[in-house]
C-alpha cells in the first residue's frame, strides 16, 4: 500500500520539471517535450486518483457520483489531444524552421511568417 | 511492501529521466530521456492497476508522438542549442522557483497525506481495456466522437502547415 500523496508527489516533481523546461530551453522542439512532460504528470494524478476512488469509495462526498474509471477515460482524451497536439506543432514547427532556418525560439520574435 | 519499492525505484528513473531531459543540449539525448520517462510512467500506471492506460501510453506516447518528435528533429537536423541571455534569466529565477513551487506542493500533499488514505495494486481486473470500453462507449460516447473531429481537423491542419508554399 502506496500513500496516494506519494503519487501526487511524484506528479507535481514532475510537473514542475515540465514548466522549467519551458522556462529554460531555447530550443523550440525542447520546449515543445516539456510541454508533452506537463500532460503526462497531470495524467498520472487522473490514473492515481482513479485508482484511489475506486479503493476507497466511501472517502467520497455523500451526493457526489464519481465513477472511478472515468480517470482513465479522461487520461485516454488528453492523449488524443496531445496527439493532435504534437501533431499540428511540429508541422508550426517545420514552418518555422523553413522561413527562418533556426530552431532558436530567442530568434523567432515575429508572428507573420 | 512490493509495491512501495516498485513505485520508489520508477519514480526515480522518472525523476531521472526527467532531468536528464532538462539538462542534455542536444534535443535527440533530450527525447531519448522523455521516452525514458514515459516508459516508466507507464510501469507506474501498471502499479495502479490501469492496464489499458499503461499499453496506450506505451503504443501512443512513447511510440507515435516520441517518433513523430524523433523524426522531425532528424528531419531538421537539429543541433545543440546555445545558451543566451534568456535562458541565463531563467535558470536563475527558475531553479529556485522551480524548487519552491515543488517543495511547497510536495509539503502540502504529505502534510495532508493522512487524511488521504493509500492506493493499493488492485487485484480486480479495473482498469482493463473491457470497462473502461464499456464507459467510453456508453457514457463517453459523445466527445469520444467529437475527439474524432478534432483528430481529422488536427490531419488536415498538419497538412497545410507542413506544405511547402509556391
Amino acid at each position: 500500500m502506496v500513500p496516494l500523496s506519494w503519487y501526487l508527489v511524484l506528479s507535481a516533481i514532475l510537473f514542475s520539471l515540465g514548466v522549467f523546461g519551458f522556462l529554460l530551453k531555447r530550443n523550440i522542439i525542447t520546449i515543445f517535450m516539456s510541454i508533452e512532460l506537463m500532460l503526462n504528470a497531470v495524467n498520472l494524478s487522473f490514473v492515481a486518483f482513479a485508482n484511489f476512488w475506486h479503493s476507497h469509495p466511501a472517502k467520497l462526498a455523500s451526493g457526489v457520483d464519481v465513477v472511478p474509471l472515468s480517470g482513465h477515460v479522461f487520461v485516454f482524451f488528453v492523449m488524443v489531444v496531445a496527439a493532435a497536439e504534437a501533431a499540428v506543432g511540429l508541422a508550426i514547427i517545420i514552418a518555422v524552421f523553413r522561413t527562418r532556418e533556426t530552431l532558436n525560439v530567442d530568434q523567432v520574435n515575429l508572428l507573420k511568417l | 511492501m512490493v509495491h512501495q519499492v516498485l513505485f520508489i525505484v520508477f519514480g526515480l528513473i522518472c525523476v531521472a529521466g526527467a532531468v536528464n531531459l532538462l539538462v542534455q543540449r542536444h534535443p535527440i539525448n533530450s527525447a531519448l530521456s522523455l521516452v525514458v520517462v514515459m516508459a516508466s510512467l507507464a510501469l507506474i500506471y501498471l502499479l495502479l492497476g490501469a492496464e489499458f492506460v499503461a499499453a496506450i501510453q506505451v503504443i501512443v506516447y512513447a511510440g507515435a508522438i516520441m517518433v513523430l518528435f524523433v523524426f522531425v528533429i532528424m528531419l531538421l537536423n537539429a543541433g545543440s542549442e546555445e545558451r543566451t541571455r534568456g535562458s541565463r534569466i531563467a535558470l536563475f529565477v527558475g531553479v529556485p522557483g522551480v524548487a519552491a513551487l515543488a517543495g511547497i506542493v510536495a509539503w502540502l500533499l504529505v502534510h495532508s497525506g493522512g487524511q488521504l488514505g493509500g492506493v493499493t495494486i488492485s487485484s480486480s481486473n479495473f482498469g482493463e481495456t473491457h470497462n473502461v470500453a464499456r464507459l467510453l462507449f456508453r457514457d463517453f460516447l459523445l466527445p469520444f466522437e467529437v475527439t474524432s473531429v478534432l483528430i481529422l481537423i488536427a490531419i488536415m491542419g498538419a497538412v497545410v502547415l507542413g506544405r511547402r508554399e509556391n
